[in-house]
């Protein structure tokens, strides 16, 4: 609990949203102190919502899910909302065949629509939308 | 006996024949062809030095046109009677032609032992192949079922389809958990529908599948629907007392479908959504 920003991840903070990502699997010391970090950061910049990318990783152990499932309830406490965006489908399956169905950890397809859960939303692009509605 | 290769091929084909009538099936001159074939082996397999017990199985030739009839006649669809019984009427076929060469009892005896023994072996062999072949078909089956009964289909924007067809068991829940969350992630679709009408029964294995799958694509961040559910298959999950409470239902396809296009079409409104800043 002594080592502040000891785990190399970054945490970006946009308005009133931390965004994270996990790189590669995490030992157990590392994923202690990205929760201590991170919920330092929640209470600290007072953030409504968490968005944590795992597109990167490969493998999630029960430790992980766990600490992930632990974040989520920690976040709510701090009263912010956790979303896990990106798992990949081996990663999904394993989960599900260990038993770990992550409760209360809210989830999206990828960071851009996990940013829109937490009510961002993609700056409005005229031409783009021009030409949808040409056939009106 | 040697001098009389011919006259036993003919006499087997024959008696084959005969039995053939009752069950149609191999043409004549294949079975002569294959008759040629045996009795060619087998009278080099009593040339070898093999105990007599053993030849049908350690001689590679005699071997070989064992197992390629059985292996034709179960690939071909023929019962295992009469798998069995074209063997056996070798045995016959030989029985007749040892009577007619000699008249001593004792000496027609232990020729009688011995094609017994021979034929015997050939008869084990037969029906080992015949069930070996059997299940490669039944195993090339299953292999193609699997193949193609996982179609993961595109029914709307951000809205996939798996329409199951046929009974549920762990190998196939892979399948379509496998396709259907690459599928998820390949598309970026946002809702999946999974139809079950094709689904004869559900019991307590198949809805922990279907709970796996639904939870599986929960992770990946997309909603998951399961739609036609018959009115028998309610009764049955109702009565096994199997909580599918955290799943989204609909009657049909069709409920399901526009239940999707309503969860995709929202801009994900939040109560108290901030502009961006």
């Amino acid at each position: 609990m002594s080592g502040p920003a000891s785990t190399g991840v970054p945490i970006l903070r946009l308005g009133d949203v931390l965004i994270t990502g996990l790189l590669n699997e995490l030992d157990d010391k590392a994923a202690l102190a990205f929760t201590h970090e991170l919920t330092e950061r929640i209470s600290a910049d007072r953030v409504r919502g968490v968005l944590i990318d795992i597109s990167r990783l490969e493998i999630i152990d029960s430790f992980v899910a766990r600490t992930l499932m632990e974040l989520a309830m920690m976040a709510r406490l701090l009263g912010a909302r956790v979303i896990v965006a990106g798992m990949r489908p081996p990663v999904a399956i394993t989960l599900v065949e260990l038993g770990i169905e992550l409760v209360g950890v809210e989830t999206a397809l990828n960071a851009e629509q996990g940013m829109a859960a937490l009510g961002w939303r993609q700056s409005p692009q005229p031409p783009e939308g021009a030409h949808r509605d040409s056939t009106r | 006996m040697r001098g009389r290769v011919e006259e036993i091929a003919d006499r087997w084909v024959r008696l084959q024949v005969q039995q053939a009538a009752l069950s149609g099936g191999t043409s004549e001159s294949e079975l002569r062809e294959e008759a040629d074939t045996l009795v060619a082996a087998l009278v080099t397999g009593l040339d070898s030095a093999l105990p007599i017990d053993r030849v049908a199985t350690s001689h590679a030739e005699l071997n070989r046109a064992v197992t390629d009839l059985s292996l034709n006649r179960a690939r071909g669809g023929e019962s295992p009677t009469a798998t069995a019984m074209a063997v056996l009427a070798l045995k016959e076929a030989l029985l007749e032609a040892v009577q007619e060469s000699t008249q001593d009892s004792g000496e027609l005896f232990s020729a009688a032992l011995l094609i017994n023994r021979l034929l015997d072996g050939a008869g084990a062999l037969s029906f080992d192949t015949y069930v070996e072949g059997r299940e490669e078909i039944i195993r090339r089956q299953s292999r193609q079922l699997l193949e193609l009964s996982t179609p993961v289909v595109r029914l709307w924007r951000q809205v996939l389809g798996v329409p199951l067809i046929g009974t549920l068991d762990t190998a196939r829940t892979q399948v379509v958990m496998e396709n259907l969350l690459q599928a998820i992630q390949d598309q970026e679709a946002t809702v999946a529908i999974i139809d079950i009408t094709g689904v004869p029964t559900v019991d307590t294995a198949v809805a922990q599948h279907l709970m796996q799958t639904v939870n599986a694509v929960r992770l990946m961040g997309a909603d998951c629907i399961i739609s036609g559910i018959r009115p028998p298959i309610a009764q049955t999950i109702a009565q096994l007392g199997i909580d599918l409470s955290t799943i989204m239902t609909r009657a049909t396809l069709s409920d399901a479908l526009s239940e999707a296009i309503k969860l995709t079409a929202g801009p994900l409104p939040t109560p108290d959504a901030p502009a961006s800043r």
